[in-house]
């Protein structure tokens, strides 16, 4: 058994999963401030009661987010040393700035938001909220920096005496276009992933004719942010296409299973390939959509795979450069076409909130509770096509995947421990999920006071 | 000792690793006490409400330890993580299982559901308390790392005697730690048997104590340089530390107590770190010196950006979690549980 496949597989497993809670944390985080702040600005006991029901879901999912992350800090030194000896000049950087700058204002003023309802004036308590929000858009960004770096390193060079990648300008490693664009695409399909965790919510019980307000203004509410930030993901994500053309031809080749070089380029809406051979036997494609998408212009040339692999092996000498294209490709057709599906679903929710008829429309709160499973599909797609279509790469260009795993660790220790995570992690799952309904089917509850709200929500 | 940049850094990770120690230190004590000291739920709720605002605070501490030994010495981070990996599968599953059961307990009024918890809670604080240790002892002695930094024991090379011995004395010094915590923040039963508990402990702490330094001590005394001097200052310190926590615990002075205790392991940490300056992860292996704070660390410029950025956030991570020790400065009463429904 070779080591490298299981810690690809342990790294796979514990990070999909992490991303699962992350999103969530990051979007719920946002949505609670802004329902606090409605309550400090208005005394509308409906924004409490809001404030109250989605933090106690925020919360549930936020736990499990944290300790997640915990394996992500080590995980680099424990499977991947020779990648950690190789990037660590760069890549710990960010590490250890989220850790400083986001990780402990979100853990402290996350412990202020939940203990402190009685303790803190409520504009304090608001800001307590505020400051966990931006503690995790802090933590997104610079995790995001870390990882552009894999994709897009910037700001260095390699040391022929040390062998390492070593730091030549930390403005250049902030600065990474891949950074900013992967960030803002993923605030915005974090609003996205939990406004759409609330509309189904607020749905799942407006079906059951339960027509307390915050149900009927959280629908509402949540229908505008998922229109409003699935617009906000196309937009980072045709940007993001733009780049990836630019910085890593070799994946957007793969995203659309392009063999060869086209100019104008078609944008394939279904193929069925054949990876051996280097082609596609069936493609239906859209003349020069491609073209568009990824140099803004409806003749620009798009690099095909058959030629990038050549080029590769001219610069690196021989081997496969070529990403699983079969996964890339539908995991990032599924991931638009989620997204897509989601903008219709927030237009409809903003139209009918507009209509003033949201409370009423029974099939728009079924297909509302069938959304659910969509944002979280679509995180994982995506995330699909960023890490699947690096490959072989892990810092691409630089280094080879399988040259970052740790020399030292054998591949029965990390079978061990990659059972023991999956294992903990699915046990973990059984709990948030029956947590999660067990909370979000209670429904909306009457404390109202601080104090009642305060042992509401404590230990 | 020449002070430039690689030592500030490794003055900085100690700085974390004492912070991190002080503070998750009596909250592991807490989570080890939990069955001991909770004779009914409310007692327990008590107990866990005594951290609760603050425990994930106190973790971040050793998140950050990680992430400053990455961007610090990556050849350290690299090597400690890969080599010492089954010991900190343990340390790492622990840790996810008591903070899930920290935020989780109170989710579900079945007692099976809480008692899953409780467990969770008292396993994942008693295995990290004993764990650091083992693993702090294993980095000051050396540990066998070949020429390409590599460590090349196993798990059982690890837990040798001596290691074994210093993760005794940290669990002890932890639950201690903890005891005396709760009897400052705890009101009534919870308080009384904290302080009952720690009169217990307060002695076989400061044994244990003084074996650690001792062997610590004879381990190192062969090649005595300028900060291992330092070190056996601060042992010496250590135990005077020791000796005002048993006097305040006898006492019943808990203020004084957890001083003395929070003492002890801030000067337990310095002196170990003392020991192994310069290196980081000294080699066993022969004709290896292993990894020292030169051959591990970051470039110049690395360092220069990382203490630009320490700093700037120091100062305002430190006020904001002080206000926040302060806004939830308040004992904890088994009153505050009882009048509610949840």
């Amino acid at each position: 058994m070779d080591p490298l496949i299981v810690a690809r597989w342990q790294f796979g497993i514990t990070t999909v999963y992490h991303f699962l809670f992350v999103p969530l944390t990051i979007g719920l985080a946002l949505l609670v401030a802004i329902q606090e702040t409605l309550y400090v600005r208005t005394k509308d006991v409906k924004y409490l009661k809001a404030t109250k029901f989605w933090g106690k879901l925020f919360l549930i999912n936020f736990a499990i987010g944290v300790v997640t992350g915990i394996v992500q800090e080590f995980q680099f030194g424990m499977n991947w040393s020779a990648y950690s000896r190789f990037v660590g000049d760069i890549f710990g950087a960010p590490l250890a700035i989220e850790g400083l700058a986001a990780f402990f204002l979100e853990s402290t003023f996350i412990g202020l938001w939940i203990f402190g309802w009685n303790k803190l004036t409520p504009k304090q308590h608001m800001w307590s909220a505020w400051m966990v929000s931006i503690g995790t858009a802090v933590s997104a960004f610079w995790i995001l920096a870390a990882n552009a770096f894999m994709q897009y390193p910037v700001g260095y060079e390699v040391n022929a005496a040390t062998g390492r990648a070593e730091l030549t300008s930390f403005l250049d490693v902030v600065t990474n276009k891949v950074a900013w664009v992967h960030f803002i695409h993923t605030i915005f399909l974090a609003v996205l992933t939990a406004a759409t965790l609330m509309l189904a919510t607020s749905a799942w019980h407006m079906l059951r004719d339960r027509k307390d307000a915050v149900y009927r203004f959280s629908a509402g509410f949540a229908s505008v942010a998922i229109f409003v930030a699935s617009i906000g993901v196309a937009f980072s994500g045709h940007w993001m296409g733009q780049v990836m053309t630019d910085v890593q031809p070799m994946k957007m080749a793969a995203a659309e299973a392009l063999w060869e070089t086209e100019q104008p380029a078609a944008f394939s809406l279904f193929a069925v390939g054949d990876v051996e051979n280097g082609r596609n036997h069936i493609n239906i494609a859209i003349p020069r959509a491609l073209s568009l998408l990824a140099t803004n212009s409806l003749d620009g040339e798009v690099l095909g795979i058959n030629p990038l692999q050549a080029e590769f092996e001219e610069e690196f000498g021989p081997g496969d450069y070529i990403p699983p294209v079969g996964t890339v490709y539908w995991s990032f057709r599924l991931m638009i076409g989620i997204g897509f599906a989601l903008m219709a679903l927030g237009a409809v929710g903003t139209w009918l909130l507009w209509k003033q008829r949201i409370a009423d429309t029974r099939w728009f709160h079924r297909l509302a509770v069938w959304a659910l499973a969509l944002p979280f599909l679509a995180n994982i797609f995506g995330w699909a096509v960023t890490e699947i279509g690096r490959q072989p790469w892990v810092v691409y260009g630089e280094l080879l995947v399988r040259d970052g795993v740790s020399p030292g660790v054998s591949a029965g220790e990390v079978l061990v421990t990659l059972i023991g995570f999956t294992l903990l992690y699915g046990l973990l799952a059984v709990v948030d999920v029956y947590l999660m309904k067990k909370y979000a089917q209670e429904g909306v509850t009457d404390e109202a006071t601080a104090d009642e709200v305060a042992k509401a929500l404590a230990y | 000792m020449e002070f430039d940049l690689n030592t500030l850094w490794f003055f900085l990770i100690t700085v974390l690793w004492v912070a991190y120690f002080f503070l998750e230190g009596f909250d592991f004590g807490v989570g080890i006490l939990l069955p001991f000291l909770g004779k009914d739920d409310t007692d327990r709720r008590v107990m866990i409400n005594t951290i609760g605002p603050v425990w994930d605070g106190n973790e971040v501490w050793l998140l950050v330890a990680g992430g400053a030994t990455f961007a610090a010495f990556p050849e350290w981070y690299a090597t400690l993580f890969s080599g010492f990996y089954l010991p900190l599968f343990l340390i790492l599953v622990a840790l996810i299982a008591r903070g899930v059961a920290f935020e989780y307990r109170g989710k579900d009024k079945r007692p099976e559901w809480r008692a899953w918890f409780d467990r969770a809670i008292f396993f994942g604080s008693a295995l990290p308390a004993l764990l650091w240790g083992v693993a702090f002892a294993n980095i000051v002695n050396g540990v066998p790392i070949d020429g390409a930094k590599e460590y090349t024991g196993n798990l059982f090379t690890l837990l040798n005697p001596y290691a074994l011995v210093v993760g005794v004395t940290t669990f002890v010094l932890f639950t201690l730690h903890g005891a005396v915590f709760l009897a400052l923040k705890a009101e009534g039963t919870v308080a009384e048997a904290a302080k009952a508990l720690a009169k217990r402990l307060a002695l076989p702490m400061a044994g244990l104590g003084v074996i650690v330094l001792v062997w610590t001590f004879l381990n190192e005394a062969g090649d005595l340089d300028g900060t291992d001097v330092a070190a056996v200052v601060a042992s010496v310190l250590v135990a005077l530390a020791a000796v005002g926590a048993v006097l305040a615990v006898m006492r019943e002075r808990e203020g004084w107590a957890f001083v003395g205790t929070g003492l002890t392991i801030v000067l337990v940490t310095v002196t170990l770190f003392l020991y192994l300056y310069p290196a980081v992860m000294p080699s066993t292996t022969e004709g290896v010196a292993g990894l020292d704070i030169y051959n591990a660390s970051s470039t110049n410029m690395t360092l220069k950006v990382m203490t630009v950025v320490a700093l700037i956030f120091t100062p305002i991570v430190l006020g904001y979690q002080a206000w926040s020790y302060k806004v939830f400065s308040k004992r904890i009463s088994r009153e505050q549980f009882t009048t509610t429904k949840s």
